[in-house]
């Protein structure tokens, strides 16, 4: 009886501690299972149609506005904004804008913009033919550059939308680049060995 | 006395762990045995209880006056988180925890917990979680400042270098927690009494089983989320950092998938503890008992699809807003189930109002009170004007103080001639209530005021308009903080001394373990008891 009962007992701990180590899985799984959610539904501006959209007509019927926004984390020192502030555009027509970083440390470095839309809903219907967004940005000391943005707003955009917000945070990458380009140097040195 | 035959071979028994406990301080380090382990918990909590509160009473009194008087902003956040940490880590869930193991094997007839030895180790990893987390006051850089909900980046990349004790210390803590739900759920579904079936058990074991799969079900998720953290800190990954790819909000997301659950997992051992106290000091069985457990079982499984509602304001689509917001209205149905059958049990009953009883009744009323201003914050329109006020405060502090608080303070008072043998001195019990209870409303009351009216959370200075609420404030917080002096020389005094305390202890008490003598002896229900 005693002992039956600690068989018992030890099958269920067993299973308790691999419902616990489970859940200790499923905590990481969230992270990649909130980035689908957020790709299929466009939530928290992630989804953003890349690539040449395939809009055919021109809706000149209709006006959006489309805001541009820059943000710069605390610890990033370029000099970083939109060259125009804002565009009219009709729903379907190729825009093409620019934005101007300068580096004024006197340090080479490297960095990338990420992009977020406001309303989330009006994400998946900005679509960005080529930007900026999707390299690293190198830029030497004290240089200046302006980066391209050609973009397209799809004709399918909700009714009630009539203005988007698209901001750019611009993250410092440099140390990260160093890193990947001091593994790439090993590798070369490998190779030549 | 057929019963005392059959237990003279245990009598008789040569090894010494049969007789009683072992001497010195080996007893405590080694023991296996639940009511030890459980006393070792109490004391615990009681320890951490005050040390929480001495950080609380320094936030009430930076904040008795507008302006900055006592302590640097950046010790008062360290005081708020720790503040926070502490007591829901260190006082409430360890009290519930000591309870448990006190109370269950000898409510459900069992001799002991099902893994005693695990019991002894979940127990002695506790102070030293708390020892890594509180030395970390004394580093530079200071303790954890970004809130016990530490949102990333803020407890990452801006984080004082303790951040990473702080991490450890939840590791351990979630560790114990585990191994401690594990036990729980082990004694109660295999060491039960024969006759004792599930729906003959007391409420206060159906609470702890079912809190004990949601601390299984999310304590992990905690841990997987400090070590998420961990690694953005040290090994260079990007789960919360923008620059790398990664999200800030599924900080929050994650965080509040184990926040919110571990906020019933405070609560609802409370709902057992008052379900067993109403009953006793009303002589009348438990209105709706079925009802009862199966309100806590529907507040369980709710509990994992509101989380969202502590983050209305990050910019969620409104489908998400209106899902949270509705989901956690929802919960008020089971919790008012709750309510009213606590209500209809006193409801003509022949009531007294002893100490326990006074706690209970309190709990009843001001937990509801906390439970609206609830139903208020998941309005999720009306939400973006209370996010991250003094009426949040108000509301978590009203279900948890007068909540899961008064709900540990009165299983004490309730058990305590149990454990110690001693009738309670029911003067000093109801100095220390009226204090406590006018302390506490005096204290949290006013911030539903402030709060509505703007004041923020988490911010050592205010603007001149709330300086009366906030004084009012700090006098009760004083008021409350000194009384439980009294709890501790009541408790203290009652293991000490006192009129010898019958087994039943209260007239209207029914279970098994008003059957066994107080006090309790070591060893408890080694032959089973007949339940019918």
């Amino acid at each position: 009886m005693a002992e039956q009962n600690e068989t018992k007992t030890n099958r269920l701990v067993v299973r308790l501690a691999t419902a616990a180590i489970a859940m200790f899985g499923f905590g990481f799984a969230l992270v990649p299972l909130y980035d689908v959610f957020c790709d299929i539904t466009g939530l928290n501006g992630k989804n953003f149609g890349q690539g040449p959209a395939e809009v055919t007509s021109v809706d000149r019927s209709r006006t959006v506005k489309v805001q541009f926004v820059t943000v710069n984390p605390a610890d990033m020192p370029w000099d970083f904004r939109p060259t125009v502030r804002s565009m009219r555009v009709h729903p379907g027509e190729d825009k093409n804008t620019t934005f101007y970083a300068k580096n004024s440390t006197t340090e080479w470095m490297v960095a990338q913009a990420v992009p977020s839309v406001t309303p989330s809903e009006a994400a998946p219907f900005l679509h960005k033919v080529n930007c900026f967004c999707f390299d690293r940005q190198p830029l030497d000391a004290g240089t200046d550059t302006e980066m391209p943005l050609l973009f397209v707003v799809d004709p399918e955009l909700p009714e009630h939308i009539s203005t988007i917000t698209l901001s750019y945070a611009l993250y410092d990458l440099t140390d990260d680049q160093k890193v990947t380009q001091l593994t790439l140097d090993n590798d070369k040195g490998r190779t030549s060995l | 006395m057929a019963t005392v035959d059959v237990d003279l071979p245990h009598v008789k028994d040569e090894d010494p762990h049969h007789h009683g406990p072992a001497k010195g301080l080996g007893r405590w380090l080694y023991t296996t045995n639940h009511k030890d382990i459980g006393s070792m918990y109490l004391i615990f909590s009681l320890t951490m209880f005050m040390i929480g509160g001495i950080m609380a009473l320094i936030i009430r009194a930076e904040l008795f006056q507008p302006g900055l008087q006592l302590v640097e902003p950046n010790f008062f956040n360290q005081m708020t988180t720790m503040h926070g940490l502490i007591m829901v880590f260190g006082a409430v869930m360890p009290a519930f925890v000591g309870l448990a193991n006190w109370m269950i094997p000898m409510q459900i007839g069992a001799p002991d917990m099902a893994l005693p030895r695990m019991n002894n180790w979940s127990f002695w990893i506790l102070p030293f979680a708390f020892l890594i987390l509180l030395s970390s006051l004394f580093m530079p850089g200071g303790a954890p400042n970004f809130g016990w909900t530490f949102y990333a980046p803020l407890s990452t990349t801006y984080a004082p270098e303790s951040v990473t004790f702080f991490i450890f210390g939840v590791h351990i803590m979630g560790a114990s927690s585990i191994m401690g739900a594990i036990n729980i759920i082990a004694t109660i579904l295999n060491m039960r009494a024969p006759g004792m079936t599930l729906m003959k058990m007391p409420l206060f074991v159906w609470t702890w089983l079912i809190t004990a799969f949601l601390l299984i079900a999310v304590m992990p998720v905690l841990a997987g989320v400090v070590t998420m953290m961990l690694m953005d800190i040290h090994f260079g990954t990007s789960f919360f950092n923008a620059a790398g790819g990664g999200d800030p909000v599924l900080f929050q997301h994650v965080f509040w998938f184990f926040g919110h659950p571990e906020v019933y997992i405070m609560i609802l051992p409370a709902f057992g503890i008052i379900s067993e106290i109403i009953p006793t000091f009303a002589r009348k069985r438990l209105f709706g008992y079925s009802s009862m457990v199966y309100a806590v079982a529907s507040i369980a499984l709710l509990s994992f699809v509101v989380w969202a509602h502590h983050m209305f304001t990050v910019g969620m689509p409104l489908v998400g807003e209106v899902f949270f917001m509705f989901a956690t209205m929802l919960i008020a149905v089971p919790t008012g189930v709750k309510v009213f059958n606590w209500v209809a049990t006193m409801f003509r009953g022949s009531m007294t109002f002893e100490t326990p009883m006074l706690f209970a009744i309190a709990f009843v009323v001001l937990f509801t009170i906390g439970g609206f201003s609830g139903l208020m914050l998941a309005i999720a329109p009306a939400d973006f004007q209370y996010h991250d006020t003094y009426f949040v405060v108000a509301h978590f502090h009203y279900v948890l103080v007068p909540g899961a608080i008064f709900s540990i303070m009165a299983a004490t008072y309730y058990w305590l001639p149990k454990w110690t043998g001693h009738q309670l001195n029911e003067t000093m019990g109801k100095l220390h209530f009226w204090l406590s209870f006018v302390g506490v409303n005096v204290t949290f009351f006013p911030m539903h005021f402030v709060g509505l009216a703007g004041m923020p959370r988490r911010i050592p200075d205010y603007a001149l308009q709330f300086a009366d609420f906030n004084s009012m404030a700090s006098v009760g917080a004083f008021i409350f903080g000194f009384s439980q002096l009294v709890f501790i020389y009541n408790v203290i005094q009652n293991v000490r001394a006192g009129e010898k305390a019958t087994a039943q202890v209260w007239e209207g008490a029914q279970g098994l373990e008003w059957t066994i003598p107080s006090p309790a002896p070591y060893h408890t229900f080694s032959t089973p008891p007949k339940v019918d």
